[in-house]
């Protein structure tokens, strides 16, 4: 089909994988993203906070650069779980954001110019859809809380040498585990958010509202009830909970020992909350819908 | 994982394309239907469809609500048989539904864009989506929108098109990659005559290709007409007629519509005497067949012998709305 020959032909060439497709995705929703300069600045600065780590980790082995700037190794944060997890939970409040930024316009644009059909009708799946929409949440929350994260570990472990990284090797694994916890539950409630709610900024509103009306919701039930199940509805208080325990840590919300919820109990009502959010994906994501 | 489909292209794929050549129609039919029905609910769309289509251009015919776009979406595999199935290029819908759709190409009926992108980059990124390499899904994004005539608004947003060049642009992402099957849904909805025109062009250009087979949904019986050799009319969600246009034109013989004045059936019986076939139609007018040797002369000796005035005699053939109005009329349904 060459251009001065206006004749229709096939196209026989070498095709892609089909494994791969999904990346097709988020490659062509970045150039949309990156577009907007607020959003380019934003992610921009979300390597602050491993750059300033990384520095802090360099002078706690630099004793020469403490001595420049008056310092001594004990007036520096120690390197341990709670570096690693205060990091962890910074970023990941940053990767809330970044969701809140994209994420809102991800389905809901297609869904407003009937574009699923155009997705559906090629050897394109809804599961690879919605893969490909999450994917571009996943990559870029990845990009600022495990990838740095994982780097700044390596950097802590190369400087402090075999007996540390012995004694601390969990601390990888639970920044790795911390973080695509947060990067499913975020790219899965945005896309669900996106499916439904068609206006942006009701569904930027929406995300936020989640966890604060959750939070409120929870709270209110313990306070009254003097419960600890109230926490269930709460997903600040799961998402903290199951943190904590990835982090072999206890209760770094500080909660009445009443109020503490069980770590199995947080993590069965994450996976019905992604369960619902599926449900609620598998209703809205069709090439067109049925009214029966 | 390599799709096979790239790898072992059949013979009716990698034949140069030259125009019109016979042995391009493939072997297997296009679409076979094996008792499909589609239920949204407990409400009947789609009713036991059975049949065979080979022809190259599928023309797909019903009033409103008759299960016309329903079909095509179950073909795509949007809405699953609630029994039967059916195959494309011998494949089984329910079954093989991700390989079929890797050789179809959909124009839907609805306006379907995805928002702030350029025309090209919204065809590359269909072509993409069918399989093809960035670099391969770019340079046939080119050559279809210069195929459609978007050539030269290429880098324009979509949301600035006209509702022609909208559809344009639909056309070009459904053969962007160059698919063996090409569902149109209502191709020429909402254009202006000249636009029409140039959708029908291309659609019987790539008809004549004989690259790729064409199901054209229209309630336009004209656009049907002007592109395709098969037809098949639904209605109530049930085939009512199926016919191969293109037999049917060289079959149809033509015969004479005359309307008289005067008693009919005698001078229709006696021209049946004569060995040619006849229908009474309406109230004044009757069909005839007009056998080998028998002249118009005649017709008028007979009229004169039996007191019947022939006020209009002319030559007919049966064309594609009689085919449609009468299937209509058949059966349970009203237009």
């Amino acid at each position: 089909m060459a251009v001065y020959e206006h004749t229709y032909k096939p196209y026989a060439g070498p095709l892609t994988p089909e494994w791969s497709r999904f990346l097709i995705i988020p490659r062509h929703a970045y150039r949309d993203v990156f577009k907007s300069k607020l959003f380019t600045g934003f992610f921009a600065l979300c390597f602050v906070c491993p750059l300033v780590m990384a520095i802090l980790v360099y002078l706690r082995h630099n004793v020469a650069a403490l001595a420049v700037l008056n310092l001594k190794p004990g007036d520096m944060v120690s390197i341990n779980s709670g570096f690693f997890q205060f990091y962890s939970a910074f970023q990941s409040g940053l990767g809330f954001l970044l969701t809140v930024l994209i994420g809102p316009v991800l389905i809901s644009r297609d869904l407003a110019n009937n574009a699923l059909p155009l997705y559906l009708c090629r050897p394109f799946s809804r599961a690879e859809y919605v893969i490909g929409k999450m994917s571009v949440l996943m990559i870029l929350i990845s990009a600022i809380t495990w990838v740095p994260g994982l780097l700044l570990f390596t950097f802590e472990a190369y400087l402090e040498g075999g007996s540390w990284i012995a004694s601390n090797y969990w601390i990888a694994g639970s920044i790795f585990a911390v973080s695509w916890v947060w990067i499913i539950l975020l790219s899965l409630l945005s896309v669900t958010m996106s499916a439904w709610v068609k206006w942006r900024m009701a569904a930027s509103a929406g995300l936020f509202g989640l966890f604060i009306i959750s939070n409120v919701m929870g709270l209110t039930i313990n306070g009254v009830l003097r419960t600890r199940w109230g926490s269930l509805i709460n997903l600040t208080v799961i998402m903290k909970t199951i943190e904590d325990s990835l982090f072999r840590d206890v209760n770094t919300m500080d909660l009445p020992q009443w109020m503490v919820l069980p770590t199995s109990a947080a993590w069965i009502m994450l996976g019905l909350f992604l369960a619902f959010c599926l449900f609620l994906l598998t209703r809205k994501v069709r090439a067109y819908e049925v009214v029966r | 994982m390599e799709n096979p489909l790239a790898r072992t292209p059949e013979p009716v794929e990698t034949v140069d394309a030259s125009p019109k050549t016979p042995e391009l129609v493939p072997a297997a039919p296009v679409i076979r239907l094996d008792g499909l029905s589609v239920t949204f609910g407990k409400r009947p769309i789609l009713i036991d469809l059975r049949g065979e289509f080979r022809g190259r251009a599928i023309g797909l015919l019903g009033p409103n609500g008759a299960g016309k776009t329903t079909l095509i979406h179950a073909l795509l595999g949007f809405h699953p048989p609630s029994s039967g199935t059916a195959h494309i290029f011998g494949r089984d819908i329910r079954t093989d539904a991700k390989q079929i759709r890797g050789r179809i190409g959909y124009m839907p009926e609805r306006d379907s864009f995805i928002a702030n992108m350029t025309c090209v980059h919204f065809v590359r990124l269909m072509a993409e989506l069918s399989g093809l390499p960035p670099d391969a899904a770019l340079e046939r994004a080119h050559e279809a929108l210069f195929y459609v005539g978007l050539g030269e608004a290429r880098y324009r947003k979509l949301g600035t098109y006209s509702l022609g060049m909208k559809q344009l642009a639909k056309l070009a992402q459904a053969l962007v990659h160059g698919p063996r099957l090409i569902f149109l849904d209502e191709p020429t909805n909402g254009l202006d005559p000249p636009a029409r025109q140039r959708m029908l062009e291309l659609i019987r250009q790539i008809r004549d290709s004989g690259q790729a087979s064409i199901v054209l949904s229209s309630h336009l019986l004209r656009d049907v007409e002007e592109c395709c050799e098969e037809i098949l009319i639904v209605k109530q969600g049930r085939i009512a007629v199926y016919c191969n246009l293109e037999e049917e034109r060289r079959a149809n013989r033509k015969f004479l519509e005359i309307e008289t004045r005067g008693p009919r059936e005698p001078f229709a019986e006696a021209i049946a005497a004569l060995g040619c076939e006849y229908a009474l139609t309406t109230e004044h007018r009757l069909k005839v067949v007009l056998q080998d040797g028998v002249e118009i002369r005649d017709l008028y000796r007979i009229a004169a012998e039996q007191q019947v005035q022939i006020r209009r005699l002319n030559f007919k053939r049966d064309s594609l709305e009689d085919i449609f109005l009468k299937a209509m009329e058949d059966g349970n349904g009203s237009l």
